[in-house]
């Protein structure tokens, strides 16, 4: 019995983790161009990134600010044996390079890791603050290894290589990226399921217990950290790799926090959240940067959003629709969530427009020429726009109360069908 | 030298009394909630462009009033509305609502005055001389935030050492559940506290936005400055905190002026040393004077590795 049941579990991760590779194999075929597969090339760094950041916060309860010293100094790393390779120093091909990068913040992890995890709360998250701090005050007085304001830059169409490619396309690259994607994330998966993972979560939750059964937290910590700094040097190889300059502001605070925030809003409680947040604002800031001033604003009020009402980020709003889908009483709450969807998107239409007027009003040289969206054109002085706008907010989000008590009840009752089915069978 | 010396400690002052207006509130509200406030520079921040705004419409002077009130206001809503919410969700989420809070603030910041630096001058009155040391004049705005600062510090020291409620939030420093214990209303305190402290961060902004600079890095600026005060000091301790704004004022303004490098060290005792290139020529280079940015996070760093509980805390968090 449990044989078969294990051996069902081997199918059906086999054909996850395969349908996964043909899904990054694939890909490129309806996205071809280049900025599509730029895209998707971040995309996949990123994925690695927020996974490893998700290591410590999600799995070791550790909240750090200075994630982006391994990413950092892993790219850093890499670009340097890089031009070592192209100098014909080290003779290593060029697939291999991010794991150079994955080493070198492995070995920062741990010095870094055993003088900051004695303590995982705040004290860590300082101690992790300061040090990226320092990191990134010292990238600029140390600059034959960082490179000073401009940064070190190297050329990827190295010599030595394993496979046929020449590394010179984008597409090229995105495969090398993938590669390495689906191989750490498989890795991170499998160490969330060894004793080490376990125990991990086990000093996040207690930590005053877990020596009662004879781990050392600290040990526990540093190993959980230096693992996660190794995967973050491997994100921060490959992104060497795809740009081909690494510069100062890699090891800084804002990557930091942007990997925290992502990480947060894709949730933290579940393996995947992090893929889900990093594939999210990755794609919202590519395609919303260039439209308005306001994404970052957008952003922000998504994290907090987030932090006030779903703590748990994307992930568990997502999985906690699964008994109801199992339980086949989806419909009524579906039904609820389309009743509500023309308020939310009255209420988002009022704000973006008040936003974008008033950015309009700050940002713009002179603010007394007509402003442009949705296709229409105003004057962000008259009126006009201001009253449909607020009436628009404002309207919608009383619109929005009254649905949200619909989608209250309708919760309700796919929860009472769905014991009457329990009962029942 | 004495010149510089001299002005040095009286700009190293002017610095640790701002950053004692700032770390002070932050202080009590980490010591009391648990809670580092992430968002408490930028209340600064909004202290600097309330002022600035205030002072477009009725001057300088009434500004310097209401806006450090009108901070004390948004900080308590933001208690109230914000942090009591996601404390059921525990200290992590408590922490991440701040960085949020912060993050929303800078943006808010420039959605409403723009990128730019603001335009907020020091008042006429006092843009002058007030004496001439040697050479070097020490400005009259200079002394007046002296005084300012001087009087918080009392006005502060006084509520907490001779009031009832000063008395209460200096034991719930200490002994938050204890407290509670007696009876008294301990989100109410937190509410007031949190409050006051964001008051006394607006009220820094006010002073010293015009006399730095009034634009949405200055949060950013300054924000990380402010948990190495609080770290150093200690948790729980206001003098800790005092005693360290100082320093790291003494220490920031002071390595400015020092443009000593590790060669010039080795140099005193004889020995000259000269690299061909690499992270050891470099390394050799910096000067004091460079370090200036990253010293405080150094003395953080060594700080929570070797002596956590601060200076003078009287608990590890």
């Amino acid at each position: 019995m449990s044989k078969t049941s294990s051996s069902k579990t081997w199918l059906s991760a086999l054909a996850l983790w395969g349908g996964a590779a043909l899904f990054v194999a694939l890909l490129p075929i309806p996205f071809r161009s280049g900025f599509m597969l730029s895209m998707l090339s971040e995309i996949g760094i990123v994925i690695i990134f927020a996974l490893s950041y998700n290591m410590l916060l999600g799995q070791g309860g550790m909240l750090s600010f200075g994630h982006a010293v391994y990413f950092g100094l892993g790219g850093f790393i890499t670009m340097h044996a890089l031009n070592f390779v192209n100098d014909g120093v080290l003779p290593l091909p060029l697939e291999l390079l991010p794991l150079v990068g994955g080493l070198g913040g492995l070995i920062f992890g741990i010095v870094f890791g055993y003088v900051s995890t004695r303590r995982a709360g705040t004290p860590f998250a300082l101690i992790s603050l300061g040090i990226g701090e320092l990191i990134a005050a010292s990238s600029l007085m140390l600059p034959s290894f960082f490179g000073g304001e401009e940064g070190i830059s190297g050329d990827r169409m190295a010599e030595i290589t394993l496979t046929p490619f020449g590394f010179g396309q984008q597409i090229e690259v995105y495969y090398l990226i993938g590669f390495w994607v689906l191989v750490s994330t498989g890795l991170m998966y499998l160490l969330t399921q060894t004793p080490l993972g376990r125990m991990a979560n086990a000093v996040r939750d207690n930590p005053e217990r877990t020596p009662f059964v004879g781990y050392n937290t600290h040990i526990v910590r540093t190993i959980q950290l230096s693992l996660a700094a190794f995967f973050a040097g491997i994100a921060g190889g490959l992104f060497a790799i795809n740009y081909e300059i690494v510069t100062s502001e890699i090891v800084g605070a804002i990557p930091s926090a942007n990997v925290l925030m992502m990480t947060y809003i894709g949730g933290i409680g579940f393996f995947f959240g992090p893929i889900l947040g990093a594939i999210l604002i990755t794609l919202m800031e590519l395609m919303l940067a260039n439209i308005t001033h306001a994404w970052i604003l957008y952003y922000g009020l998504m994290f907090v959003a987030m932090i006030l009402w779903a703590p748990g980020g994307l992930a568990s709003l997502i999985m906690m629709h699964k008994p109801l889908v199992k339980g086949r009483v989806m419909s009524g709450v579906l039904k609820a969530y389309a009743i509500m969807a023309a308020p939310v998107i009255i209420l988002f239409l009022g704000c973006m427009g008040l936003i974008e007027i008033n950015y309009h009003l700050s940002l713009s040289i002179k603010p007394e020429d007509p402003m442009h969206l949705f296709g229409i054109e105003f004057y962000a002085q008259s009126l006009v726009p201001w009253a449909i706008f607020l009436a628009l907010a404002f309207g919608g989000f009383f619109l929005f109360l009254k649905t949200r008590r619909i989608v209250i009840k309708a919760w309700q009752t796919a929860g009472n069908q769905l014991k009457k089915k329990e009962s029942g069978s | 030298m004495i010149e510089y010396l001299v002005f040095s400690l009286l700009n190293g002052l002017l610095y640790g009394m701002l950053l004692f207006m700032l770390s002070s509130g932050l202080t009590l509200i980490f010591s009391m909630m648990g809670v580092l406030n992430f968002a408490h520079a930028s209340f600064y921040m909004l202290g600097a462009y309330f002022a600035f705004q205030i002072s477009t419409w009725v001057g300088f002077w009434p500004g310097l009033i209401i806006a450090p009130l009108l901070i004390g206001v948004v900080g308590a809503l933001v208690e109230r509305f914000g942090l009591r919410t996601v404390h059921k969700y525990g200290h992590v989420a408590e922490l991440l609502f701040t960085v949020g809070l912060a993050f929303l603030i800078e943006e808010a910041v420039i959605l409403i005055w723009g990128r730019n630096s603001a335009d907020y001058r020091i008042p006429e009155l006092l843009d002058k001389p007030l004496l001439t040391l040697w050479s070097t004049d020490f400005s009259m705005y200079r002394g007046f935030m002296l005084l300012i600062a001087v009087c918080m510090f009392v006005s502060l020291y006084l509520v907490l050492t001779r009031t009832r409620i000063g008395l209460i939030i200096q034991a719930a420093l200490t002994h938050p559940e204890g407290v509670s214990a007696l009876g008294h209303n301990v989100p109410a305190v937190f509410m007031l506290v949190f409050g006051g402290g964001c008051a006394l961060a607006g009220m820094a902004g006010v002073i010293g936005g015009n006399y730095f600079i009034t634009d949405p890095g200055m949060a950013r600026m300054l924000g990380p400055i402010v948990f190495v005060v609080v770290v150093v000091g200690g948790m729980g301790s206001l003098t800790g905190a005092f005693v360290a704004s100082l320093l790291l004022g003494a220490i920031q303004t002071f390595a400015v002026g020092l443009e000593y490098s590790l060669t010039d060290l080795f140099r005193l005792f004889g020995v000259s040393l000269s690299f061909q290139g690499g992270i050891l020529k470099d390394l050799f280079r910096i000067q004091i004077a460079h370090t200036g940015p990253i010293l405080p996070y150094l003395i953080m760093v060594l700080m929570l590795i070797f002596k956590p509980k601060g200076l003078m805390g009287t608990r590890e968090s």
